[in-house]
This record gives C-alpha cells, structure tokens and sequence, in this order.
C-alpha cells in the first residue's frame, strides 16, 4: 500500500474571466522511505497541487480526484477535523520562504511547542525537551537559548532548519518540501537539502520534493514527476530520466540546464516547443 | 525598555510646546473678549472695560500674556476660570472622570463589536455578511454624529421610552462622589437601584459616541485582516493542523492587531472630539460640555488650561498604545 496515492487530481480557481485549471489530471504515489520529485517551471501545478492534497487550498479553489488516499485512508471523505488530526502530525510540509512562513509575532518556541500541544499529549516540559531535542537534530546551535527567539532574529538556514524540525515534531510518515531552498544561498542550500536527506533517512519517512531545481532532483529524489501548466509531463526513476529523457518536454528541460549549453545563448523551451507538442510528447 | 520610554517622553516636550501656543493663540482670534461677554447686552463704557481688562491682564502685550501662562504651567497651575474665578485644574479634576467613563464604554463597545466584526468581514469577504458589515460600517462612519444622537433619543427615549433623554443618573438618586465615575459610585452607594439607573443613562451616549470609533475599526480590522490571512505563515498555521479558531484568533489576529492598535489609539482623539458633540446633546457634565460652555464665553483661562489636559491625555494615551504596539509587535521590541 502506498503511503500517498492521487489519481486524476484536478484543482479549479474561479476567476473573472470564467474557471482556470491550475491541475489537470495528475497522479502520483509514494510509498515509505521514498523520496519523490516534483520539477516543472512557475505555474506548472506543482505546489497547488501538493496544497490541494493536503487541503490547504482557500475554498474558492474546486478539487476533485479519482482517488486520494493517505496510509488507505480516503481524505476525500474525511471531516476536516479529522484531516487536521493527520496534517501537521503524518502529514508535514515546509516551505519556500522560511522566514514568511514563521509567524513573526511568536517565538520559534512556540511555534514548535504548539504543533507538539495539540498533536500529543505531551506535558508542557516534556514539551520543551522535545522542542530542544528537535533543535539539536536539525543542527540549530545553544537550543535552549533559540527557543526563546523570534523568527526575524535568526536567519533564513536557520528559519529553514526550525520549520524542519517543526514539521518534524510529530514523526511524520510524509514529509512535502515545497522548493525548500529557492530562497537560500548556495551554500546554505547545500546544508538544508543535506540535512533533509539525512533526516529522511534517519525516519524512513516518504519524501516529496517541489523543486525547479534539476540539480536538487540529481541530488536527492528516487522518482521524478515533470509537470508543464499543471499536467504531468512524464514520471520516470532519476536515473533514467536524466540518461534517456522519453519526453520532448524533458529533453529540452534538460538541454536548457546551464551546464549543458554550448551556444553563447541559453536554449530556451518555448522557442522550439508548442504547448501541443509538449502535451503530445508526454509519457506516463 | 526604559530607553524607549524615555525617548517617547523626550518627544512630547516639543508637542507641549507647540499645543500650548496653539491653544493660547487659537481662542484669542475669536472676536471679542471676556469682559465684552460678560457684560452681555448692558452698555459698557470704554473706560470700564479697559479697566477690567487690566484687572484680568489681558492688556499686556500678547508674548508677555503666553509666557506668565507658560511659567504657570511648568509649576502646575492652570490658571483660573475667568467666569467662575474656580482653578481650571480643580474643574477639570471634577468633570472629568464623566468623560473617561463616558469614553471608556464607548471604546470598549467599539473594540469589542469592532475587531470580531471586522474579522467575521474578512474571514468571509465577498460574501453578503461581508457587504453588510462594511455597509453598515460605512454608514456609520458617514453619519453626523449629532443627528444620529437625536434620532436615537427620539426613538429609544421619545417612542419607546425604554433609556432616560439627558443626565448620568436619575434625580432619585443622591449619594456623594466617590470616584467620580458615577457607574462605581453607584455600587458603592449601595442604594439599589442606583447602578440599574446610570447604566440605562450610559447606554445612548455610549453608542452615539462608539459609532465612528467602531466603524473605523471594524474596517481597519478587516482590511489587516484581509492582508495577514494571505500570509505564508497562516499557511504554515493550517499545515500544521491547527483549527481555524487558532489560526484566525492567534495567528492571523495577532498580527492584524498591529495596525488595528494604532487606529484604536487614534480614536482616543476622536472620541474626545466627539464627547463634546455627544455631551453636548445628552447634557452630561463632562470637560466637552464645559469646553463648549467656555468657548461661548471667552473663558480663554479654561480653553487654554482644557485643551493643554485633553493634549496631555491623548499624548499619554499615545505613548501606552506606542508601548502596546511594542509588546504585540516584537519586531519593534527587538
């Protein structure tokens, strides 16, 4: 049994200008331990549709899917109190801007010790034990001190590894990475995405990874879903993918990499691909 | 903290200043003085009156007036009322606590009708609760605040006869000052009865003068509101699997409070802008009452003295907001 499992995932927003599908038809799974990649360029649906299995979307968005199950349970059926029971506890996600994603009125502290209050039964120094424990696992210097600290005094590896260790706080089997580090340095890159896969490891929790990045996907994931204007585009394990690209959505991702230039100029994809050959190429 | 504090306080210096020579400057372009009004529509010879005049100092060149007023205030006095000869001190003291309770219930009724209604408006935008609130909100906002009083007295007082027309307690009801905020003394008293009656005279000022402040922070709350909830870290509050009580109530609404607290400390101006307009209709003896009554008369002493204290207790009302504002918003604290 997979761990997540969505079929035909579909997310609708209206807008004025009548309903814009941001999802069409995207299936995926991910079984425990594994860790699976997301990579398509901005608005190809890779977050919203992350979001929509979670069911953090706002309710103008419209959700539908064949089948959406977490550990064999339908979260299609489920009240949205029982859904808030698993996310933040099996289910955790981090984000993109680590230092918006905090809330700057309350100190990491808090922010970590509540996702612990309302998804254990933990006491409130067992709470704070945890808190420090989570600091020291994610590489964070003198916890106890830090746990005192507001997000806008740290920087952002730092916010990043808190909200690692918030998301963590519970165990979770699923951990979701939405572009965990798009907005860091280079370096600090390095050591989030590090620490993510040795945490992984550590849990044998499944993984998914939201990314832009084709060198995070080299780096860490065991699949890779491309998605182009919330579509999937090809799924393929990453060993294949970078070696034999099937898709011509993908070959040209690929040849689009910096590394892989050999003119003055970048390719670009939309100067050789329409969206119909795009869509036409796709294999799944 | 005491830094902050004593940097707030270093400011007000140059605002005292500047108030006090707007407040002595501003009742002295009326036209007329004092003693003209005073001698109502008797005939008074020129000579008498610069007699008079001069009894009062108010024939002294203007500098000199400004600053023998200024030096009275670096030592505490506030002058005397040129019409009753009573301290301006004295009466403020008297009549004050009527305002502050009179202002104290109608901010409390605008923050806590204002803030929920503002957030219900946001957590719902768009919708037809949402268009209602805002509605309402306007109108409130737009209304004059005077007409709005009389319409009230005349449906609630008038038709109904369900709230007394003017005054803060029944004349049935006799007991000596306490406090001077007449909800307390009338616990105190012990008489019963006694407190029943001030709150049915609290209720249609209190609303008249919550009106505006509560329009004001109905939309004010709603518009923070609209910008937090669109926040990265309300996203991170619903994935962590909190309610949406926890994640409007703490998340969002903390931070929305930041804005709203500022417009809250301004309201305190306005309020006591307004009580003047409000006692005014519903004759309550509080300091807008009494302005009013000493503008009519020239009383430049209590004009002067009266704006300088209502100055003195928005700028100290401004600097606890400026401290809340610190101890909601750590970034500032920090």
């Amino acid at each position: 049994m997979s761990l997540l499992e969505v079929k035909n995932l579909t997310v609708e927003f209206q807008t004025a200008s009548g309903p814009f599908r941001a999802v069409d038809g995207v299936s995926l799974k991910v079984d425990e331990g594994e860790v699976l990649a997301i990579v398509g360029e901005s608005g190809s649906g890779k977050s919203v549709s992350m979001l929509a299995a979670m069911g953090l979307l706002p309710w103008t968005a419209k959700v539908t899917a064949d089948v959406l199950t977490f550990n064999g349970r339908d979260m299609q059926a489920m009240s949205d109190s029982d859904r808030r029971k698993i996310i933040g506890k099996d289910i955790a996600m981090i984000f993109q801007e680590p230092i918006a994603s905090l809330n700057p009125c309350f100190t990491v502290g808090y922010q970590i010790e509540e996702v612990l209050r309302i998804h254990t039964d933990l006491s409130r120094k067992a709470r704070r034990d945890r808190a420090i424990e989570l600091f020291q696992s994610v590489g964070i210097p003198n916890p106890e001190e830090r746990l005192g600290h507001f997000p806008h005094q740290m920087s952002g590896g730092q916010c990043q590894r808190v909200m690692i260790a918030t998301a963590l706080a519970c165990n979770p089997k699923l951990l979701i990475a939405d572009e965990p580090t798009t907005a860091l340095d280079v370096t600090i890159q390095k050591q989030i995405l590090d620490l993510l896969m040795k945490l992984q490891a550590e849990h044998g929790m499944g993984l998914i990874i939201i990314t832009h990045d084709m060198g995070v996907v080299a780096e860490t994931a065991d699949r890779v879903i491309v998605q182009y204007k919330g579509r999937q585009i090809e799924e393929a394990d990453v060993l294949s993918l970078f070696s034999a690209p099937k898709s011509v959505y993908t070959k040209a991702l690929l040849s689009a990499l910096p590394e892989n230039a050999t003119g003055e100029r970048l390719p670009t994809i939309t100067e050789k691909l329409t969206d119909a050959e795009i869509f036409a190429g796709a294999v799944r | 903290m005491f830094r902050f504090i004593f940097g707030r306080l270093a400011v007000l210096i140059p605002t005292f200043l500047g108030v006090s020579l707007i407040a002595f400057s501003f009742i002295r372009l009326l036209p007329g003085d004092p003693v003209m009004l005073m001698s109502g529509e008797r005939v008074m010879s020129p000579e008498r009156h610069a007699e008079l005049m001069h009894q009062l100092g108010l024939d002294r060149p203007m500098y000199i007036q400004y600053f023998d007023y200024l030096a009275g205030l670096l030592t505490g006095d506030f002058g005397s009322s040129i019409v009753t000869k009573r301290p301006v001190l004295d009466d403020f003291l008297q009549l004050f606590p009527a305002t502050i309770e009179l202002s104290l219930c109608a901010i409390i009724l605008a923050v806590v009708l204002g803030i929920p209604a503002g957030v219900l408006a946001a957590v719902k935008r768009g919708t037809w609760l949402d268009q209602s609130i805002m509605g309402v909100a306007l109108v409130g906002y737009s209304m004059p605040i005077f007409w709005w009083g009389l319409l009230l007295i005349i449906f609630f007082s008038g038709y109904l006869g369900w709230t007394p027309v003017s005054g803060r307690i029944s004349l049935m009801y006799f007991f000596p000052q306490v406090t001077g905020f007449m909800l307390i003394d009338s616990l105190i008293s012990g008489q019963a009865g006694a407190f029943k009656s001030a709150v049915t005279y609290l209720i249609l000022p209190t609303i008249v003068l919550a009106t505006i402040p509560l329009a004001v922070i109905a939309r004010q709350t709603r518009s923070a509101m609209l910008e937090v909830l669109g926040e990265d870290y309300v996203r991170t509050a619903r994935a962590k699997g909190l309610s949406p009580f926890r994640v409007i109530g703490v998340h969002a609404l903390r931070n929305a409070m930041i804005p709203v607290i500022t417009t809250i400390g301004l309201q305190v101006g306005v309020l006591l802008a307004g009580a003047i307009l409000t006692e005014t209709i519903f004759s309550w003896p509080g300091i807008g009452k009494w302005m009013v009554d000493s503008v009519f008369k020239r009383d430049y002493a209590v004009v002067q003295g009266g704006l300088m204290l209502i100055a003195a207790v928005i700028m100290i009302v401004n600097l606890v907001v400026d401290l809340l504002y610190g101890w909601v918003n750590p970034r500032i604290r920090h």
